[in-house]
């Protein structure tokens, strides 16, 4: 029971990484959003050798383990000369992995939009770009939001790796205080409540976007 | 990299992307076994449906990490002791089950109703109703989301490595040390990983082109 | 085969395609057509399923790039530009440019769903001519007006019925003052009933003196409507004369076989059951 108690103590510590956490997740969702959105847009304007470079790109970094992309990152760049702290390379690492992810998703959702709208804006006299801002992305952002939204779910839980490469957030403190104390039952139970109470309210929106999106659609 | 330090290097990082490889597997039975129960539970509603319902929200509301440390470190001082390599396949499994017992049951909820009502109608009970004519129907559905969830497993056993279970990325990470060559290495673990997953995506996308629901189409004349 | 009305002073020729081809895969969809459209003129184009006469209009509007030939609207090629002598593809920019003057309207109707049906007609004025909301709002009002739709201004395409969507898109289409309009079997995929108020607009805007090129498979529409009627099959422009003449006496075999299937079809929606 004192076990408990002690770990109420170490509540500070987890939060304080717990806001870190936030942080990266908010920092890579921006950087994999970006990369996402404009590669997808990319693929759709027709030159070919843009299409199989983000192709490329795509298939890699979905079939290497993130945890390996933030070793490339973190330790493997110094040996060129480039030293980037922990939270950044987190950063980076998570966005640069998310946005090959979020490619595919927003492809995804450009491509559900009907060809009919395309045409009906072209024959109004627009261009594709216009055509793609004005008309085919407003309505594509309704049909990406439930699986953006899982995505940042997803990001927020991969998170806890970046304590491999000594960022200070949640899952970081949570393995110092253990190694320090030895009380792991306790503190990794806690630490995954706090995951729990970050990732839920997330789900639960994400849910009830899912659910306001397929009323009233035809 | 010098050639040799390549060479030598070679045969232990195969072994170790052997032990990747059954890994993934034996976690991958795991949790496509356990997350059918689930599913049904879930389906099923009620009481065991609520408990079913829990488990899927706190097993997947926190990383695989926290999972993995908890079954690792967390149990022991519970007098439950696993080694790496299967405290890995538990919580890769636990983790996997709630995860695909969501794809079974979106897989099942996607068969008509009206089939279930004909099966009914020819008097099956049931659970012959489910074995004969949902569930059959409900595999090409659930096929390719189960191929990408593979591909996911594959990587996540990368994780792994941080409770030193005898897999890939742990004795890359070893041998960077040994030689100071952390972006060689990591590389090559890349690389690795890289042909391991591609035939397994490369499946999943026909696997998706055979199975996937036909988009609407504009009529044309 | 040739087309144009015989005239004395007829008005200019708007629409000119030459040698118009277009081959998806191992077909020629159309193949090797020539059509000239003038100003003013309303020109029906029927014939079976796979004909070509969908694939013909989008070669106007060059939503399909032609594989050969050319389409030229007002004297100016439509995706091709003369270029120190030779003939270079046009820029996006410069066939958006020139589809501001021809209208469109699709089978599928294709309102966007996230805009009212106001906000549909609008959009053209406001972001293609760039007009402020002030100019383009009244305009826009009369013409759902002008189609009967002045109280659905503010709904939803959902919320409105296939016959008022496409409406909405015949108004959507005016409201950039086009010289062409085009007609993609506008009410094929209409429920019967409602087929009745989008011909009726059609009708009003070619009594106005709109410029129509429409493929139909409405024949009793056709022959009320159109100043000339243009019979394609299996790619080719078979047939074409005034409406009358073409659906009272055709002289060529095939355009009596198509019209004998689909007459025999319509007496008997017309024909009382006993």
């Amino acid at each position: 029971m004192s076990a408990w108690l002690a770990v109420w103590d170490m509540l500070p510590v987890l939060l304080l990484g717990a806001v870190t956490t936030a942080e990266i997740t908010a920092g890579a969702f921006i950087l994999a959003t970006l990369i996402g959105l404009s590669f997808a847009v990319a693929q759709r304007l027709h030159f070919r050798p843009l299409r199989i470079a983000i192709a490329i790109y795509v298939d890699v970094f979905r079939a290497v383990p993130v945890l390996t992309q933030l070793f490339i990152i973190y330790f493997g760049l110094t040996e060129i000369g480039i030293r980037l702290d922990p939270l950044p390379s987190a950063i980076v690492g998570f966005g640069i992995n998310g946005g090959a992810y979020l490619t595919e998703v927003f492809r995804a959702g450009l491509e559900s939009i009907h060809q009919g709208q395309m045409e009906a804006a072209q024959m109004l006299g627009m261009t594709r770009l216009t055509a793609l801002r004005i008309v085919i992305l407003p309505q594509a952002v309704r049909v990406v939001l439930p699986p953006l939204g899982n995505f940042a779910i997803g990001l927020l839980k991969d998170t806890a790796l970046a304590s491999a490469v000594a960022a200070p957030e949640l899952m970081f403190r949570a393995r110092t205080l253990v190694d320090k104390t030895f009380l792991a039952t306790q503190i990794f139970v806690t630490a995954a409540a706090i995951y729990l109470a970050m990732s839920l309210p997330l789900g639960y929106l994400t849910r009830r976007a899912e659910a306001r999106l397929s009323r009233g659609r035809r | 990299m010098t050639w040799d330090i390549f060479v030598d290097s070679l045969p232990e990082l195969l072994v170790a992307a052997l032990g990747t490889l059954r890994m993934t597997a034996l976690a991958f039975l795991f949790a496509a076994l356990l997350g059918l129960p689930i599913a049904i539970l879930r389906l099923a509603g009620g009481a065991a449906g609520r408990l079913a319902f829990l488990y899927v929200e706190i097993v997947r509301g926190m990383p695989a990490l926290a999972l993995l440390f908890l079954i690792y470190y967390g149990l022991a001082p519970l007098g439950v002791v696993l080694n790496s390599f299967t405290a890995a396949v538990v919580a890769f499994g636990l983790n996997g089950a709630a995860y695909l017992a969501e794809v079974y049951r979106a897989g099942i909820q996607a068969v008509d109703s009206g089939q279930r009502e004909a099966g009914q109608m020819l008097g099956l009970r049931r659970s012959q109703v489910m074995r004969e004519i949902t569930l059959p129907q409900a595999v090409p559905v659930v096929l390719p989301p189960m191929g990408n969830y593979l591909v996911a497993l594959l990587k996540d056993t990368a994780i792994a490595s941080l409770i030193a279970a005898p897999e890939l990325m742990l004795r890359s990470r070893d041998l960077a040390g040994t030689y100071y060559l952390p972006m060689e290495f990591y590389l090559l673990a890349g690389a690795m990983y890289l042909i391991m997953a591609w035939p397994m995506m490369h499946m999943v996308r026909r696997l998706e082109r055979r199975f996937a629901r036909g988009r609407l189409q504009g009529g044309a004349t | 085969m040739k087309s144009g009305p015989t005239g004395e002073s007829a008005p200019p020729v708007l629409v000119l395609a030459v040698g118009l081809t277009k081959r998806f895969g191992e077909i020629d969809v159309v193949k090797d057509v020539d059509l000239s459209v003038r100003v003013g003129e309303k020109v029906a184009i029927i014939g079976p399923s796979g004909s070509g006469k969908t694939t013909l209009l989008r070669c106007v509007a060059h939503l399909e790039r032609p594989t050969s030939g050319h389409v030229a609207i007002g004297g100016e090629r439509i995706g091709e530009k003369l270029v120190n002598g030779r003939w270079r593809e046009m820029s996006d920019r410069e066939i958006a440019g020139i589809r501001t003057g021809i209208g469109m309207v699709f089978q599928r109707f294709n309102l966007f769903p996230h805009l009212t049906a106001l906000e549909n007609v609008m959009l053209g004025p406001t972001r293609v001519l760039k007009q402020s909301r002030a100019e383009a709002e009244p305009v826009a009002r009369g013409l759902l007006h002008k189609v009967g739709l002045a109280h659905k201004a503010a709904d939803y395409p959902e919320k409105l019925s296939g016959g008022q969507q496409q409406r909405v898109a015949i108004a959507r289409s005016l409201a950039m003052q086009p010289r062409l309009m085009l007609f993609d079997e506008a009410t094929s995929a209409l429920d019967p009933e409602l087929i009745g108020e989008v011909l009726n607009v059609m009708r009003d805007l070619a009594r106005d003196g709109m410029t129509m090129l429409i493929v139909t498979h409405e024949m009793q529409f056709a022959e009320d409507v159109a100043d000339r009627v243009v019979f394609m099959d299996h790619g080719r422009i078979v047939d074409e004369g005034r409406p009358r003449e073409l659906f009272r006496s055709p002289s060529h075999p095939r355009t009596q076989a198509f019209l004998r299937a689909v007459v025999d079809r319509q007496a008997m929606i017309e024909t009382p059951a006993s």
